[in-house]
């Protein structure tokens, strides 16, 4: 018997075309079979050498010297690169240029590269690396571990960011005050490793004239591109990077996969011979970055029936050593503490701590769902000083249609949905009865307890930077009728390639199998975003569709008029077919070959931007958002207070992907950011050694990211019917982010455990990640 | 006897033939050897320290000669999954390594029921855990085609102990699992493997050298005892799932290899006259099924033991002589009074296995001694065993805290007989002997119980790692000994169900 989701997505009705059918992502025959090639699978170049990075054996130090010529002279190394041998800028951060790719003056954390060793042969280049410390000259400086250490020193990697909108000035302080009941609590959430599987590599290849083609797994090539360039003192247009797929990103290659490619580039521009560097898992966790962690401390006012009067909250974020992303991480973070949830008065103060450890980076949800838990922990401290179910506290807080509907950043929620989809999965889910039950249950088992929780979702979609609300992309028809989509978009599993070749394939009245998407590349469509922010499908499949009806209305121009001059407005294409009016079918390949016998032009480019879009980043005011996807999630658990140990038994998923594009990719979005979400919130715990600052969980075997039996034993998940307002592409949703907030359930329904062991008379003090040390704690205060 | 010093190459079946290796290093692991020199890539490298499975093969051996789990036999061969990234390539001679790019081979060109069904399951997202789950649900799928079963979705969860996926949240992966199993059979043929495995077991044992490196594979007890007593230097090599490690992070020099698998009798398992004998070199796997065989309720902890693939490498001589303090076996070996037999050339004596931990990653083997066996007595039927594990995960997760526990009471209910023995709270695993000495003789009552616990506090200065916290240790362990006693308890015992969230439903 397979799941009641699989029945699902088998029963949904066949659409007419290709778009919005449940069809398997493009590579699937590939991946299954070992056949999809990642850039380390690639044929090597002759010649091919490898590097590895010298990391930094110290959290924090002055770098007085590198012995590079005893290096060098070891056996079986090539070269050996440091700071002092790139020619350009030594800077690889996104937006502050205050990350370099190589240490140079200071070291900055305890796994910053310092200098790349290299080797013809892998093996020899990471032995070498690894005994760094030999041959760095260091002077210990005193590090900043923590974020509150560094939120006490004021350090931070950018300015404070505040966001307030009250009724009146004061209004916040003024409504916390005088409200009938007050609270106020910390909550300290981890971060969390990306952990794609295919780790971070590039593999760079001299071109003529000086110029390079990177193949490089990221999410990002236009900004690797020009990273490469900056850094080697290279125009763009003599650098080529190209991805055809990632083994996962998950916003860990969207810039912090500039390090490994300005490496491999430099070594591979400077000694002439094809270079690769592919990090090894540990090196990885050490170099790299991964989701913020945050800290919370918050106070509010409400009244009786639980609605938020007034709300302040500070939010302290783990930045890293360098701003990174961190600066849009917090500016999301401010934009998502609203979650689904009218504030009537509320003050936001956001801190990037900076401290001596990886600069922390994107993570799907990108600060999103760091401000939304921290709302619905705050729902929860409510409902529990009053006594009522939470979700009756979420019910009384939730955005109004037409009134109560003002975002603190001052957009309109103009699209709520999310009361009805939670009366839809309240009843679905069976919500209300299973809270007795439970209560039930609980009364008669003294050792272990279940909780029961629902949380819903808003999530803005689109960048909160205006300018990379663009894309492009190219369609090429070849005579025979097959069709290439090339676009700026990267697919990293997410299914991007899958759903703009069905865009292409509907737009054509082709079948998927006739339309090929192809690598991205950074010579077809320039000057590409980041695949990010759920933005995939929007902003490429939009400019696919732009291409590809350019492309349609010149074959039926070109038909029509063949024909005697019919309405080309009239000429459908469907089924493989070109439709005259009066129903005649042409073959589609023979149409595009008379077209190319005739000179037509059997290819076209395609761009879009997203409307009315606009934003203020210094006032955090605007309208940053397309607009939201909706989702709400129903988790149970069960937990054992003698040790912490907890399993989900449970979780019914609804979340909102408009019209989807293809159910089947758009539901494996959902339960697996739903997983992933859950792992960042129970197990995936990060650890860093207090005083030495190395980051002691560095690899799976100490890290540890959810498998097949963590997986809840009934797992049922359903697409929300309706259409996005907006006009998006085929009136679908974006679903690569929102639905990881779906899992803020299965943590609240532990604290909901939990509670239920001190007889709900105490809002358990749970950090995340839950593990079982974190329940068990929060079991000793609740039946204290 | 004399030792042979004759080399020859490292001789296994691959993609139809016999592949011959010379000149790699001793250490080489499969992995490499498949992606770098085979240019086979479609295993992946996600972590090169067997976590994640992306590097997942089977490897499969002559039935006759893998003395092996009933389990794992299929058409003349015994099949299991293995990392690659920690098998050193001598360890693969005379036998059969199939990988995901066999399978389409196996279907005649058209994908294999296991590909066909994670497609039409929307199984792969980003595809780079992909031919890791595809090989775990192949060896799975033949397995059960053999049997005439089909797993349950539970079974299917256990089968991917070892495989990471961090896109699709598994459900769809689940649902291809038992998918493959409706979809037109297509079966391995194993009789050309078979007939190669033969040819090759016709091979002198291996000595295969290069580069300095000296790797030995005896296939007596007789010549390993003479070799490693010879040659005290050398390391003995078993599942390699720690030393794996030492190559691939570590970077250590292993100058001079001696396998302890390929001697057949350090691969039985006998249970009789009393005592479960479970020789050294026996699988994981295969000895934690004889141990839950015979007290089930071990059946959890042989469960979430590593990793499936990692019980099918690793050996039980090789868990016990590690001796990590947080290792699984131990605890609950201690508990039941188990012994080792230790080898060293001819002499054979049997030491405790609380005698045998002296300090962190100290035991009593001495220079060219080594583990023949496990001796596990049967004790009296009367007595409870418990063995708890707690950990951040489920599956595949070094324990925070262990504990192996043997309880036994008289008529009266007062104490009989106990064991409480505790990994992860101190260097080595060792007995809470204060909280034993608190029970002989009192009657099985809460008061009896919080004085162990009391006593227990004495036992144990626990270290605060990356795991757990000394605190949490310390509770936690003497909660451990409250579960105990809820399930053991004269009046009103509380069952599985209500002590355990793992609990499962009798199947």
């Amino acid at each position: 018997m397979n799941s009641s989701t699989d029945a699902f997505i088998r029963q949904l009705a066949a659409t007419a075309g290709e778009v919005g059918k449940a069809l398997p992502h493009e590579s699937a025959a590939l991946h299954v079979a070992g056949e999809a090639s990642y850039i380390d699978d690639l044929p090597e170049l002759a010649g091919t050498l490898h590097a590895a990075l010298g990391l930094s054996p110290l959290a924090h130090g002055r770098l007085l010297g590198i012995d590079l010529e005893a290096l060098r002279a070891l056996p079986g190394v090539v070269a050996v690169f440091s700071a002092a041998d790139i020619p350009g800028p030594n800077d690889c951060g996104p937006i502050v240029h205050d990350d370099p790719i190589l240490a140079e003056g200071e070291v900055h954390y305890l796994g910053q590269p310092v200098f790349a060793v290299i080797a013809a042969d892998r093996d020899v280049a990471r032995r070498v690396a690894a005994r760094a410390k030999e041959f760095l000259r260091i002077e210990p400086l005193p590090a900043v571990l923590t974020a509150r250490e560094a939120h006490a020193q004021g350090r931070y990697v950018l300015p404070p960011a505040h966001l307030t909108r009250e009724q009146s000035p004061g209004a916040t302080r003024a409504a916390i005050v005088s409200a009938p009941h007050r609270l106020q609590g910390s909550l300290s959430v981890g971060g969390q490793e990306q952990f794609y599987l295919e780790g971070q590599i590039s593999y760079a290849v001299p071109l003529e004239g000086g110029a390079l083609r990177v193949h490089c797994s990221t999410q990002h090539p236009s900004e690797m591109q020009h990273a490469v360039a900056h850094a080697l003192l290279l125009p763009a247009n003599a650098v080529q990077v190209e991805c055809r797929r990632m083994g996962g990103g998950f916003g860990g290659k969207e810039s912090q996969s500039a390090l490994f490619a300005c490496v491999a580039a430099l070594a591979a521009s400077k000694l002439r011979r094809p270079v690769k560097l592919r990090a090894d898992r540990d090196d990885d966790f050490m170099i790299t970055g991964r989701r913020h962690g945050f800290e919370y401390d918050w106070e509010l006012g409400f009244d009786d029936a639980g609605r938020i009067l007034g709300v302040e909250i500070d939010l302290i974020s783990n930045a890293g050593f360098s701003a990174d992303l961190s600066g849009p991480v917090m500016t999301r973070a401010l934009c998502h503490f609203d979650n689904a949830y009218w504030l009537p008065n509320v003050s936001m103060h956001g801190y990037s701590a900076r401290t001596n450890t990886q600069s922390n980076t994107a993570f799907r949800g990108f600060g999103g769902p760091q401000g939304a838990i921290a709302i619905e922990c705050i729902l929860e401290a409510v409902a529990r000083a009053l006594g009522k179910d939470p979700l009756e506290v979420r019910r009384a807080n939730f955005y109004g249609v037409g009134e109560r509907d003002l975002t603190p950043y001052g957009q309109r929620v103009e699209d709520n949905i999310a009361a009805p989809m939670v009366d839809e999965l309240v009843a679905q889910s069976g919500y209300a009865a299973r809270r007795g039950e439970i209560a039930a249950w609980n009364a008669q088992s003294p050792v272990l307890k279940r909780g029961l929780a629902l949380s819903p979702v808003k999530f803005g979609i689109s960048f909160n930077v205006k300018h990379f609300n663009q894309a492009g992309a190219l369609v090429h028809i070849y005579t025979d009728g097959s069709v290439l989509v090339n676009h700026g978009g990267t697919e990293m599993g997410q299914g991007l390639n899958t759903k703009v070749a069905q865009v292409v394939a509907h737009e054509l009245g082709l079948p998927l199998a006739r339309v090929r998407c192809t690598a991205t590349d950074t010579t077809k469509v320039a000057n590409t975003s980041a695949t990010a922010a759920s933005t995939g499908a929007d902003l490429n499949g939009k400019a696919a569709q732009d291409a590809a009806r350019q492309l349609r209305e010149r074959l039926a121009a070109f038909v029509a008029q063949r024909a005697g001059g019919i309405d080309a407005a009239a000429i459908r294409f469907a089924d493989s077919q070109v439709l005259l009016p009066d129903g005649t079918p042409l073959p589609f390949d023979t149409v595009v070959a008379d077209a190319y016998a005739e000179r037509v032009q059997l290819w076209s480019d395609g761009f879009y931007a997203t409307p009315g879009l606009h934003w203020n980043r210094e006032t955090l005011q605007g309208k940053p958002f397309h607009y939201f996807a909706y989702g709400a999630a129903v988790s149970e658990v069960v937990v054992d207070t003698l040790s912490g140990e907890y399993r989900l038994l449970r979780a019914d998923l609804l979340h909102d992907v408009g019209r989807s594009l293809n159910p089947a990719i758009d539901i494996g979005q959902v339960e697996g950011a739903f997983i992933q979400g859950m792992g960042w919130l129970t197990m995936e715990e990060l650890v860093w050694h207090p005083q030495s600052g190395a980051l002691l969980t560095h690899a799976p075997s100490t890290y540890k990211i959810p498998t097949a039996n963590d997986a809840p034993p009934i797992f049922n998940t359903r697409l929300f019917e309706g259409e996005n307002p907006a006009d998006s592409i085929h009136r679908s949703k974006a679903v690569g982010e929102p639905p990881l907030l779906l899992a803020f359930s299965v943590w609240l329904a532990i604290r909901d455990a939990i509670s239920a062991a001190g007889d709900h008379r105490v809002d358990p003090p749970l950090r995340a990640p839950a593990t079982p040390e974190a329940v068990l704690d929060a079991i000793e205060v609740v039946m204290r | 006897m004399s030792l042979s010093t004759d080399t020859r190459p490292i001789r296994f079946f691959h993609r139809g033939q016999i592949a011959e290796v010379e000149g790699a290093a001793t250490t080489r692991s499969l992995l490499d050897w498949l992606r770098v020199d085979a240019r086979c890539t479609g295993t992946k490298e996600g972590c090169n320290e067997g976590d994640c499975g992306a590097c997942t093969v089977i490897v499969a051996e002559l039935a006759e000669r893998a003395t092996a789990a009933p389990g794992t036999l299929v058409g003349g061969l015994s099949i299991r999954t293995v990392n690659a990234c920690l098998q050193f390539l001598p360890t693969l001679d005379g036998k059969a390594v199939l990988t995901v790019e066999d399978l389409k081979t196996i279907a005649g060109g058209a994908l294999h029921p296991v590909q066909q069904a994670l497609v039409d399951c929307h199984g792969s997202q980003c595809g780079f855990c992909t031919p890791g789950f595809t090989t775990s649900l192949t060896a799975c799928y033949e397995r059960h085609c053999e049997a005439g079963t089909t797993p349950s979705r539970q079974q299917l969860a256990d089968e991917l102990s070892g495989n990471l996926c961090r896109c699709t949240g598994y459900r769809p992966i689940l649902d291809a699992g038992q998918r493959m199993f409706e979809l037109p059979t297509a079966r391995l043929d194993t009789a050309p493997i078979v007939a190669a495995l033969k040819t090759l077991s016709e091979q002198p044992p291996l000595h295969y050298a290069a580069d300095g490196q000296q790797f030995f594979a005896p296939r007596s007890l007789d010549e390993l005892a003479t070799r490693f007593a010879a040659e005290p230097q050398a390391r003995l090599v078993a599942g390699m799932t720690d030393m794996g490690l030492w190559v691939t992070k570590q970077f250590r020099e292993l100058p001079l290899l001696i396998s302890t698998t390929e001697v057949d009798e350090l691969r039985r398992i006998e249970d009789g006259d009393g005592v479960l004998r479970i020789g050294a070199a026996t699988p994981l796997e295969d000895a934690w099924r004889a141990i839950a065989a015979r007290w089930p309720a071990l059946e959890e902890m042989g469960l979430r033991f590593a990793s499936l693939p990692v019980r099918h490498a690793g050996t039980m001589g090789g868990n016990v002589a590690n001796g990590s303090p947080i290792g699984d076996s131990a605890p609950a070996l201690m508990a039941l009074d188990a012994a080792l037999v230790l080898r060293r050339g001819e002499r054979v004596r049997r030491l405790a296995l609380d005698g045998f931990y002296l300090d962190y990653m100290k035991n009593a083997l001495e220079p060219g001694e080594f583990v023949q066996a496990i001796e596990i007595p049967h004790g009296d039927a009367a007595t409870t065993v418990r063995g708890y594990k707690l950990s951040k995960r489920y599956d595949c997760d070094i324990s925070g805290l262990c504990a192996g526990f043997a309880l036994r009471l008289d008529a009266q209910g007062s104490v009989a007989h106990v064991r409480l023995a505790f990994g992860g709270m101190a260097a080595t695993v060792r007995r809470a002997r204060s909280a034993e000495a608190a029970l002989p003789g009192q009657p099985w009552t809460e008061a009896t119980l919080e004085a162990a616990v009391t006593a227990l506090a004495a036992d144990f200065k626990p270290l605060t790692d990356l795991r757990a916290s000394s605190g949490y240790r310390q509770r936690t362990a003497a909660n451990l000994l409250r579960r105990l006693w809820l399930e053991t308890r004269v009046e009103a015992p509380l069952p599985a169900a209500a002590i355990s969230v793992w609990h499962r439903a009798a199947a």
